[in-house]
């Protein structure tokens, strides 16, 4: 299950609306093996495209140093689906490299189902997982 | 003249969970071939038909070798490399 802050759910559709129809995408970082994504890292998509999305390396570059520096890892991972419902694509799967990392779709297509979905993607393997949205991180989790 | 190199999360199995490795080379592609002495099967994670993957990143410093000199980029004592796994799909 994916636990977030509801101003964090807001945020990444804000980001998705105001893109569509081009792909957006980001990275939610949180401090190591504490499940608690915090800090939103929004991307620029380098394709520009509807219908793919790439991280900016450059930026890519200097969020993953601003993790390491912080003790942080990437919680969350999201792009936009434009044109099709929120379920990982052949791409998403193949390209997913954090096995640790909740990835989280928001769709923004017309009649394709729910708005955001979350899904883990270890070893080609895809698991959906609930979303449970939350105004504060409970403190058992904290620390 | 040893480079440090900072593994990413899906390749530290190939490390011995190592997150940085020192490596000797004086272009990239060296690096990457003697990389591959040291921990085999990265190599084949990096390449693509004898090119860098398209959805791996290696910087030198600050630099996406995509705009130095790809594998041909240039190492001097004391760069930095950094190796990510794009982050993409569709
Ligand atoms: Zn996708």
């Amino acid at each position: 299950m994916l636990i977030i802050l509801s101003e964090l759910l807001d945020a990444m559709l804000a980001q998705a609306c105001e893109g569509h129809p081009i792909e957006t995408c980001g990275v939610i970082a949180g401090p190591i093996g504490s499940k608690r994504p915090t800090r939103m890292i929004p991307m620029r998509n380098v394709a520009q495209s509807e219908t793919f999305f790439q991280f900016d390396p450059q930026e890519q570059l200097r969020a993953w140093r601003e993790m390491e520096v912080l003790g942080e890892e990437p919680c969350v991972i999201y792009h936009s689906h434009t044109q099709s419902t929120g379920y990982p694509s052949r791409d998403d799967i193949r390209l997913a490299s954090e096995p640790q990392a909740h990835y989280v779709i928001l769709c923004t297509a017309e009649n394709a189902g729910a708005p955001v979905r979350s899904f883990r993607i270890v070893d080609g393997k895809v698991t959906e997982e609930n979303i449970q949205a939350v105004a504060q991180y409970p403190t058992a989790l904290i620390g | 003249m040893p480079i440090s190199v900072s593994i990413p999360t899906l390749l530290r199995p190939l490390t011995q969970d190592q997150k940085r490795i020192e490596v000797e080379g004086a272009t990239v592609r060296e690096l990457i071939e003697r990389m591959d002495n040291q921990y085999p099967g990265i190599k084949q994670r990096l390449l693509d038909g004898g090119e860098m993957h398209r959805f791996v990143n290696v910087y030198v410093n600050d630099d996406d070798i995509r705009f130095v000199d790809n594998l041909g980029t240039v190492l001097k004592d004391g760069d930095n490399v950094t190796i990510l796994p794009a982050v993409a799909g569709g």
